[in-house]
């Protein structure tokens, strides 16, 4: 069925894209995304909202994908789950999920998949819940599809789902519409209806985004605890480098559609190599440490997606363009070069950013 | 209940000197009503609920609390944008908190406003310019050079370019837009600004951009500061003093080393528990404390109103309410309302 008439590889050469020389996928790896390029016709031209990302996901583990609204992060979470919308979209790449391919998959095959071996939970949890069925009816629905379970086990399965992810009186709350639950609990309710299954993979949205602080830890606990016991791999979309640092084992940095760096929390957190991480690391304000010092916000806006600049995407908003010769931040894009695992798209040399990192960003931060 | 506990214990800035800004007592009570035609009221949301604060000149208080805790309406209620049902608000000795809108333009000038939504708080059909000249207009102000030129001056400082005065609103980013709203609340020179969570809608390294030019306006230009917001690294960062709000009270008030770095109510123990910070080394190694959603405004607890959330609860604490109080063994005007304050220490070896 041609869901997606443009399919894999009709916009881009798969040579074009810098990472693709990396090594296969694993056999562990649930996902495997392959020089995704994701792009929107709009009535200014076309937006490239993701432009050659390769990564590969473990079994079990959990990857952060941070960056600011416009990176392409939450874009790349849609195309996985074919959630684009078909007519202004046009995918480029691959995404094998465990061997198939979903890029330009037809319905049927994707309606098997989602909500029973990937699921996702959004910000917006009111918005993601129906308001005119029940909580358990709706995670109870979700069961019977996929399951082909009875309404009767449908319905236990709910309450013990909702159960587990910390809902008090279960079985009385499974008759409550949305608008009954507290925010914190709605978003409890959302993760009870996207693990219903037991997929093996599971996309987050911003999850704890619209949240108070205090529900947020709770419902970052929440996670982790029911990874640990299921073994679900996670992909943890986020803005905020404080919930990436306490949820996940890897982190990609996203900037204008690229991946910048990729590395692990501790790599990325504690020994950054991009000077958009660094940026980022700048401008967040910390709870300890000297207030004095301003923050050092990363200046100037992210670029426009219609019309990206040249060479590297951050080199109108970098400080360090001057340190690399020959004018090649505007005028090459830096490959991501992975080793390992780890890795910055940018020109500076590595002993370069690591020196710069430790000499004249660290001292900084508070 | 008795809503005047705090009253008796005044507020104060600094000693010795008189504060801009001097809330006591104060209350907000919305009526909830029935649908039907006699819209019978059923019930209040206790918003704001007894509260007091002071803000010096020149000073920046932060005030953070959860979402529904009742810190939008406390700035609504000082820039008047509501009328509060019991309580006082004293801007400079005078009382503002019945005043008429006749009493209340010569204040207006001087009491402004930044909001959190720079989407929703700029009129979309009006260019720049004229949003930022609006102040002017209605108070019927011409600077010197005219108001074209004042408004010029004012991007400028914002960091906007001056030539941008003929744009509207959708032409500019959501941080740009962020500087619009600030431009247009330093166009009467105000003395007092609240800014109701002016940068947790904007992506991080503009929000550090925003807080950066708030800061630099705050000590240059001597205006004081209610910064409303949830994130309390922004607030640590921005506040002098910092006031801490649970369901309509202030339950932790004190300057920003004491509230951060030796915290004495359980409740700003559990927020700061709760902070993922940038840094593996940092991250939350201990859990949350378990604590649930905050109760209905609708039907606060008896006593202290976080008992029901705390880990160091005692029957005491459900019979009465703990009033807000300087504790001897504190810095001076280091004031907790709790009957069992102590270091976070306790309060999380209790969980």
């Amino acid at each position: 069925m041609p869901d997606t008439p443009d399919g894999a590889g009709v916009l881009l050469p798969k040579q074009v894209a810098p990472d693709s020389a990396s090594v296969p996928a694993p056999d562990a790896a649930i996902l495997s995304v392959r020089d995704l390029t994701v792009r929107f016709r709009t009535e200014d031209g076309v937006v490239k909202a993701v432009d050659g990302l390769s990564f590969d996901l473990a079994r079990g583990s959990t990857l952060g994908i941070v960056g600011e609204s416009g990176s392409g992060k939450s874009v790349t979470a849609l195309s996985v789950l074919g959630l684009h919308n078909p007519e202004r979209t046009e995918l480029g790449g691959t995404i094998r999920f465990d061997g198939t391919e979903l890029i330009g998959a037809p319905r049927r095959t994707l309606n098997r998949l989602r909500g029973r071996r990937i699921s996702m939970i959004f910000q917006d949890a009111l918005a993601a819940l129906s308001p005119f069925y029940t909580v358990g009816e709706q995670i109870a629905e979700t069961y019977r599809e996929h399951m082909g379970a009875s309404r009767k086990e449908a319905k236990a399965r709910a309450v013990e789902m909702l159960g587990r992810v910390g809902i008090p009186n279960p079985n009385r709350r499974a008759d409550d519409y949305p608008h009954h639950f507290s925010g914190g609990m709605r978003q409890r309710a959302m993760i009870a209806m996207a693990l219903v299954c037991d997929p093996d993979l599971l996309i987050a949205d911003e999850p704890t985004t619209a949240l108070d602080v205090t529900v947020q830890a709770q419902i970052l606990d929440l996670i982790a605890d029911l990874q640990a016991e299921t073994g679900t791999a996670i992909i943890f979309i986020t803005h905020d480098l404080g919930v990436i640092a306490s949820t996940v084992h890897d982190v990609l940095v996203m900037y204008a559609g690229r991946c910048v760096e990729r590395g692990t929390v501790r790599e990325v957190l504690k020994d950054p190599r991009h000077p958009y991480t660094w940026g980022l690391l700048s401008s967040v304000p910390e709870l300890s440490g000297s207030v004095d010092l301003p923050l050092r916000p990363v200046r100037g806006t992210p670029p426009s997606l219609l019309n990206p600049p040249p060479g590297c995407p951050f080199h109108p908003r970098c400080d360090y363009v001057a340190r690399v010769p020959e004018h090649a931040c505007s005028l090459d894009r830096p490959p991501l070069e992975l080793v390992a695992g780890r890795g910055s798209a940018c020109h500076l040399a590595t002993a370069d950013k690591t020196r710069i990192f430790a000499d004249e960003v660290r001292p900084l931060l508070g | 209940m008795d809503q005047k506990t705090g009253v008796q214990d005044r507020p104060s800035a600094e000693p010795g000197t008189a504060p801009l800004l001097e809330v006591a007592g104060l209350v907000k009570h919305f009526p909830v009503r029935t649908g039907g035609l006699g819209r019978r009221q059923v019930g209040k949301v206790r918003a704001v609920d007894g509260l007091d604060l002071a803000v010096g000149v020149g000073e920046s208080l932060g005030l953070v609390g959860e979402s529904g805790c009742g810190k939008s309406t406390t700035g609504r209620l000082i820039t008047r944008l509501l009328e509060p049902t019991d309580g006082s608000i004293r801007y400079q000795g005078r009382e503002i908190g019945h005043a008429t809108r006749r009493e209340l333009a010569p204040i207006r000038s001087e009491i402004q406003m930044i909001f959190q939504d720079p989407y929703s708080s700029l009129n979309p059909r009006q260019t720049v310019g004229a949003i930022v000249a609006a102040p002017m207009e209605i108070n019927r102000i011409d600077p010197p050079g005219g108001r074209k030129a004042k408004v010029k001056e004012l991007l400028e400082r914002v960091g906007l370019n001056p030539e941008h005065y003929n744009r509207f609103p959708h032409e500019f980013s959501g941080g740009q837009r962020q500087r619009v709203g600030i431009a247009r609340a330093l166009a009467l020179r105000p003395k007092l600004i609240v800014a109701d969570e002016p940068v947790s809608a904007l992506d991080v390294s503009i929000q550090a951009q925003v807080v950066n030019l708030l800061q630099s306006l705050q000590r240059e230009l001597d205006i004081a500061f209610l910064f409303i917001a949830h994130d309390l690294a922004v607030v640590r960062h921005f506040s002098e003093r910092v006031a801490v709000m649970y369901l309509g009270k202030i339950v932790e008030v004190a300057d920003r080393d004491s509230v951060y770095g030796n915290p004495h109510h359980p409740y700003t123990h559990t927020l700061l528990s709760a902070v993922c910070e940038p840094d593996p080394d940092k991250a939350r190694g201990r859990r949350a404390l378990p604590i649930g959603d905050p109760p209905s405004p609708l039907a606060p607890p008896s006593g202290c109103r976080f008992r029901t959330r705390c880990p160091k609860a005692q029957p005491l604490c459900a019979e009465q309410e703990p009033p807000l109080a300087q504790l001897a063994e504190l810095a001076d005007g280091h004031r907790v309302a709790c009957h069992f304050p102590g270091p976070a220490e306790d309060t999380l070896t209790h969980r």
